[in-house]
């Protein structure tokens, strides 16, 4: 492989951190924002949005060319093929962090509404998954990775309870449907943020160790690889 | 009015259309291409080679070499030059007796044989075990001399029948649609595709079970160099190929199985599928990537 080949590898993976970056501040932002009700926060994330919008392209576009340019094999495949995958999740982490900080900004309009305690909690586990994904990718750590694989269940227990404490409010207190309505969307969001942090440890599992750990009840054979295709 | 939903394509059709998608892909659905799902555990070995050692002289060029190789599929042998791995390749027809001063340890068998034994008539096994070079290598003779030379040395005289075998030969070899009205023609007219063709189809007159391919296609162009991989393809549903190939493409598109030999020794051999996106061995990783040969 040529040097060329080492040099858009390189390329590749600084420009896959400063979309990590970008779009773990912008969640990071929306979630505080859900602290301080801060109204003018969705318009500001959304300009920010479009900057991880154009790594998503950037990166995609590189990846592409990579793939046609050096067929690259083994390792550096896994690394272009991954490196595609984590910058679907952080484009997708980033549109939620708009989408929060516009029910957030939404929530500001009831400020008697009270804000579940759990949330902060949640949120913040939801955080902590996405940041040590990122650094399971940075330090091809699969053993991270599995691990924060396993933290989603906890994740998806602070939703279910989150939810049927909106839903309770709901139906005691009707003039608060659309307070509710707005906090219901944002509990889901951020329980879609730890979804993505789960799915980017997968890729990192796969990056490491070539094993596809998705769908675990799937029949596979001793390489990782699928057994048996779809006809 | 046709409404939107009637616009839309019914699961029936799709499910259609998934089952044959070669309208969508623009490919020939005739090309059999090599079935990289097939389960080798099934084949019987048709190549086994034990423990083997070779030697040209004093100086060893392979060490401890085991490898089995089923039948009816496509081996590849890469590593960088000098590894030994065409050297593996000659002594599975011993092609290497005919260098002074080499010497083989170990065994290999075929069909449950030990070729390497002094006993084993080499002409016969030749006969099994045929073999196409890098450079191809017409006989300054007409195309159907060239396909019927094998069978001819081994007696064949009958017109008709030695007719019947260029034909079925050069149509195995994909060669039979541009050839046939100018059979009698000299091979060394044909083009550096169609004479590396043309000793596969010489190769196939003898009715081999096994080819060995040493670098079949590194002189041709991209378009000659496909129709050897999709012959390739199709030969191994009724043959059984080992291929040695620089090309790490060209391994991965044409073999199930792929063996990665580094300084004489066979480093890792596995599922070609495997070898190309999770091998086991960090110096076949270093290899196919480029980081080193």
């Amino acid at each position: 492989m040529t040097a060329h080949f080492f040099i858009e590898m390189e390329r590749l993976h600084r420009h896959i951190l400063s979309m990590c970056s970008a779009a773990e501040e912008l969640i990071c932002d929306a979630l505080d924002g859900l602290r301080k009700n801060r109204s003018e926060l969705a318009m500001e994330l959304s300009g920010r949005d479009r900057v991880v919008d154009e790594w998503d392209i950037r990166i995609e576009e590189e990846c592409l060319k990579i793939l046609a340019l050096y067929h690259p094999v083994a390792n550096d495949l896994r690394r272009v093929a991954v490196v595609m995958k984590i910058a679907l999740e952080l484009e997708r982490v980033a549109d939620l962090a708009v989408s929060i900080a516009e029910r957030s900004s939404a929530m500001s309009q009831f400020v008697t509404f009270p804000m579940p305690s759990r949330l902060d909690e949640m949120a913040r586990e939801a955080l902590s998954m996405l940041h040590d994904s990122i650094d399971a990718f940075v330090e091809q750590n699969s053993r991270g990775a599995r691990d924060i694989c396993k933290r989603d269940d906890h994740v998806d227990q602070l939703n279910d309870e989150l939810i049927q404490e909106v839903v309770d409010v709901m139906k005691q207190r009707p003039e608060l449907i659309e307070p509710a309505m707005h906090l219901f969307s944002v509990i889901r969001h951020v329980e879609r943020v730890a979804d993505h942090a789960t799915n980017i440890a997968e890729d990192v599992v796969y990056l490491v160790e070539g094993a596809i750990i998705r769908h675990p009840r799937l029949p596979r054979n001793a390489g990782g690889l699928l057994a048996s295709r779809d006809s | 009015m046709v409404t939107f939903i009637e616009t839309l394509r019914s699961p029936i059709e799709r499910k259609a259309m998934a089952t044959s998608p070669t309208t969508v892909l623009r490919v020939p659905p005739a090309v059999a291409g090599v079935d990289r799902d097939m389960d080798m555990s099934q084949h019987p070995a048709a190549i086994t080679a034990r423990g083997m050692n070779f030697y040209y002289g004093e100086n060893q060029v392979l060490f401890d070499v085991n490898l089995t190789v089923p039948e009816r599929s496509v081996t590849a042998l890469i590593g960088p030059s000098g590894c030994g791995k065409s050297t593996f390749l000659r002594t599975l027809n011993r092609m290497n007796d005919l260098i002074e001063g080499t010497r083989c340890t170990g065994e290999v068998l075929i069909q449950g044989q030990n070729i390497m034994e002094p006993a084993v008539d080499v002409v016969l096994l030749r006969k099994h075990v045929g073999m196409v070079f890098q450079k191809s290598t017409p006989f300054p003779k007409s195309i159907f001399d060239n396909v019927a030379y094998g069978p001819r040395v081994a007696g064949e005289r009958n017109r008709a029948i030695l007719a019947d075998l260029v034909e079925s030969c050069l149509q195995k070899a994909a060669l039979w649609e541009e050839v046939k009205d100018r059979l009698g023609e000299s091979a060394m007219a044909l083009s550096g595709g169609q004479q590396q063709r043309l000793c596969i189809a010489r190769a196939l007159a003898t009715n081999p079970q096994i080819l060995l391919m040493d670098e079949p296609a590194s002189a041709l162009d991209p378009a000659s160099t496909s129709r050897i991989e999709d012959l390739i393809g199709e030969l191994c549903a009724n043959y059984t190929i080992v291929i040695v190939t620089h090309n790490m493409q060209q391994a991965s598109r044409v073999s199930h199985q792929t063996a990665f030999f580094f300084e004489g020794n066979l480093v890792e051999v596995g599922p070609t599928t495997q070898i190309f996106t999770s091998p086991s061995q960090k110096k076949t990783e270093d290899y196919i990537t480029g980081r080193f040969g």
